[in-house]
């Protein structure tokens, strides 16, 4: 996945000069992850550059450079650090275009590692997204695999509104999957159905597919076909989709990495009581994080979600 | 404190009195007036209940004209929200002013002033937009200079901090000017800061950094044209306190009799800006109180005649509270709004 964003920037950075990436230690080392890895030296040091220590500061000249015609893509560290420019996000960026009623825009985008899994220190593995998503203004999107990272950056960088592009870290490198070169764009605000099923829609995105792909090896086993649908995006959030596919199943389970309250599984379980109510067979169902801080790595499996407790929730739910 | 004239308007620092030609000084002089008047009366219809929260800017003119009479069409200004002199010379109507502070986004359209940013309320938020502009400007080898406005509470914030810093880091072409009125809201600024002054803030940045008389148009002008050199010489950013007095209330909600005195009012009206530019307008013949008499109704009448356009302006329309917010509106977003219109069809129909 880490090849995948590179290849779209060095895509965007070679075909449009309006577009900057910068953030911290984002040039010359490429990134902690080395996600913008060989940009400043192919781009030079005004297109691809190191900032300041200073998250605010990141976003809101991000914003001030967009308004001004360039299309910044910044990179947070990591998403325990965006709080910073939490107001820079929900005060302008989702705003500037409301505000100024069309004049002034904010084709920016935010990218941000996020999730947990990868044994690092406080604040390095949250999954915040419900807290952006709830932001009017804001796109809030989450790729699963290379491919789609590529095809979603290159679509974020293209779009006209802020996009906060989250990555899961957990599977930057661990997912092999050959990506189709040269440029292509997948629509932003569209789920994929990665998986046809009729017994159970699982909703999943970011690292949790994989996860969910593990737990349905033991579905299959016990004679339960899942219907998997990868988010994709947080918002806007593709009603239609998961509209479509409780009523084939009527059973609902979100597989979420973030504190349960409140969470995208809650809005996407609401969704599926107002579109498919008379299909429901059993309450919908969510597999996500408890509402209690990220433990370090030594607890981290007690918060994280596996294949077990996805499976353990499938079997529940179908036999409802 | 960089200052050229005195109270009574008398030239104190000839080797640094801007070049301004008469006519050129008496339009600024009328701006200020123009600007004073308009702030009284929106003040009473506020009172009246004609218009919501205003922030006067009296005692303060002196700032937001030089920067007016410097400020180019192509220069971008980055409003806080006290700076209705500078709002006015790039474009901006009083009628779109008071759009927005009657309740109407519209009033930030600011359809004849180019590269004018909205009003920012979150305080100093608004400098890294500039910091962030200025290194467009840059990148695209573009001559412009950024104006952007900050309060002496806003150099609290973190975000005044980090864009000083971004801007001397990259150094580009943004005047940042502190207006210090003395107070944010009612807390003094010698409660926002242990440093002697704001000013001495830029030494930290690396930046270029004056305390000016803030109510002495010679001496803002100065300043401001000095920067303005300085940011097209590729020296910028430049940081400018230009130290001031807000002899309204920070809001038509505030009331400032709480926490100052009679006693420092009228020490700050002897250094009125209007008052000392008058005095010097007048002593070399420009001006006079008779022409002062005149303009003042006229000028009156012509806000009322924009104030009384801005409240005509008519109904909000429904789908402007969705159809600004997205380049490209999201379709849940859409069906939101068809479900508030079939609400308002059952509304039309059966509630009498």
């Amino acid at each position: 996945m880490v090849n995948a964003i590179n290849d779209a920037l060095d895509i965007k950075l070679a075909e449009d000069k309006s577009v900057i990436v910068y953030g911290e230690d984002v040039g010359v080392e490429g990134g902690v992850f080395r996600v913008t890895e060989g940009l400043q030296q192919k781009y030079g040091a005004s297109r691809v550059f190191d900032s300041p220590l200073a998250e605010s500061g990141i976003v809101g000249t991000a914003i001030g450079m967009a308004v001004a015609g360039l299309r910044p893509v910044v990179e947070m560290q990591f998403c325990g650090f965006i709080y910073p420019a939490f107001n820079q996000i929900i005060s302008h960026a989702s705003r500037m275009r409301n505000r100024s009623r069309g004049k002034f825009e904010t084709p920016m985008v935010i990218r941000m590692p996020y999730g947990g899994g990868i044994n690092a220190l406080e604040h390095h593995s949250e999954s915040m997204e419900t807290i952006f998503g709830h932001i009017p203004g804001l796109k809030v999107v989450v790729p699963s695999t290379p491919h789609d990272a590529k095809g979603m950056l290159i679509a974020a960088i293209e779009s006209n509104d802020t996009i906060l592009f989250m990555e899961p870290k957990r599977i930057y490198r661990a997912i092999k999957q050959e990506v189709e070169e040269g440029k292509f764009i997948i629509p932003l605000g569209k789920a994929n159905v990665l998986t046809q099923g009729t017994d159970v829609t699982v909703v999943a995105y970011g690292a949790m597919i994989r996860e969910v792909q593990k737990a349905m090896v033991m579905a299959k086993e016990a004679g339960i076909s899942v219907e998997l649908i990868d988010l994709r995006s947080i918002y806007p959030i593709d009603r239609e989709t998961i509209s479509k596919s409780v009523k084939k199943t009527g059973r609902i389970i979100t597989v979420t990495e973030g504190p349960r309250t409140y969470g995208v599984g809650s809005e996407i379980s609401q969704i599926a009581i107002e579109e498919a109510f008379l299909n429901l067979e059993a309450p919908p169902a969510r597999v996500s994080g408890f509402d209690v801080i990220v433990p370090l790595p030594k607890g981290e499996h007690h918060f994280m979600q596996d294949p077990y407790k996805i499976f353990y929730e499938i079997e529940r739910i179908v036999k409802y | 404190m960089f200052q050229v004239i005195d109270n009574d308007g008398k030239v104190i620092n000839k080797r640094w009195m801007p070049q301004i030609s008469d006519t050129r000084l008496l339009k600024i002089y009328k701006d200020m007036l123009f600007a004073r008047v308009a702030d009284l009366q929106i003040v009473s219809y506020q009172r009246q209940g004609r218009i919501f929260t205003y922030p006067p800017n009296y005692g303060q003119e002196a700032i937001a004209a030089a920067a007016g009479a410097l400020i180019q069409d192509n220069d971008w200004m980055v409003p806080a929200f006290r700076e209705m002199g500078t709002m006015l010379a790039k474009g901006v109507t009083l009628k779109e002013l008071f759009l927005y502070f009657m309740g109407y986004e519209d009033g930030s359209k600011f359809e004849n002033a180019k590269f004018t940013l909205p009003i920012s309320v979150p305080i100093a938020s608004q400098l890294l937009h500039a910091a962030g502009i200025g290194y467009a400007v840059k990148y695209n080898n573009e001559d412009k200079v950024i104006y952007a406005f900050v309060g002496d509470g806003g150099t609290s914030e973190g975000d005044f901090h980090e864009a000083v810093n971004f801007a001397g880091v990259w150094k580009v072409p943004v005047i940042f000017i502190i207006q210090n009125n003395q107070y944010g809201i009612s807390t003094p600024t010698k409660m926002q800061t242990a440093s002697d002054s704001l000013a001495i803030k830029a030494v930290a940045y690396g930046v270029k950094g004056i305390q000016v008389d803030g109510n002495d148009l010679f001496a803002m002008y100065k300043a401001i044209e000095e920067s303005v050199k300085v940011c097209r010489n590729g020296e910028g950013p430049v940081l400018i306190e230009a130290v001031t007095y807000r002899k309204g209330a920070h809001t038509t909600s505030d009331d400032p009799t709480k926490y100052r005195t009679k006693e420092e009012e009228q020490e700050w009206d002897e250094r009125d800006p209007m008052k000392r530019l008058k005095s010097y307008i007048i002593a070399n013949k420009l001006w006079s109180e008779k022409e002062e008499e005149k303009i003042i109704p006229q000028f009156k009448e012509e806000v009322d005649r924009q104030f009384i356009e801005a409240e005509n302006y008519g109904p909000y329309p429904k789908e402007d509270i969705f159809k600004y917010l997205y380049a490209e509106m999201p379709d849940d977003l859409h069906d939101q709004e068809r479900q508030y219109d079939r609400f308002l069809q059952w509304k039309a129909t059966k509630i009498k």
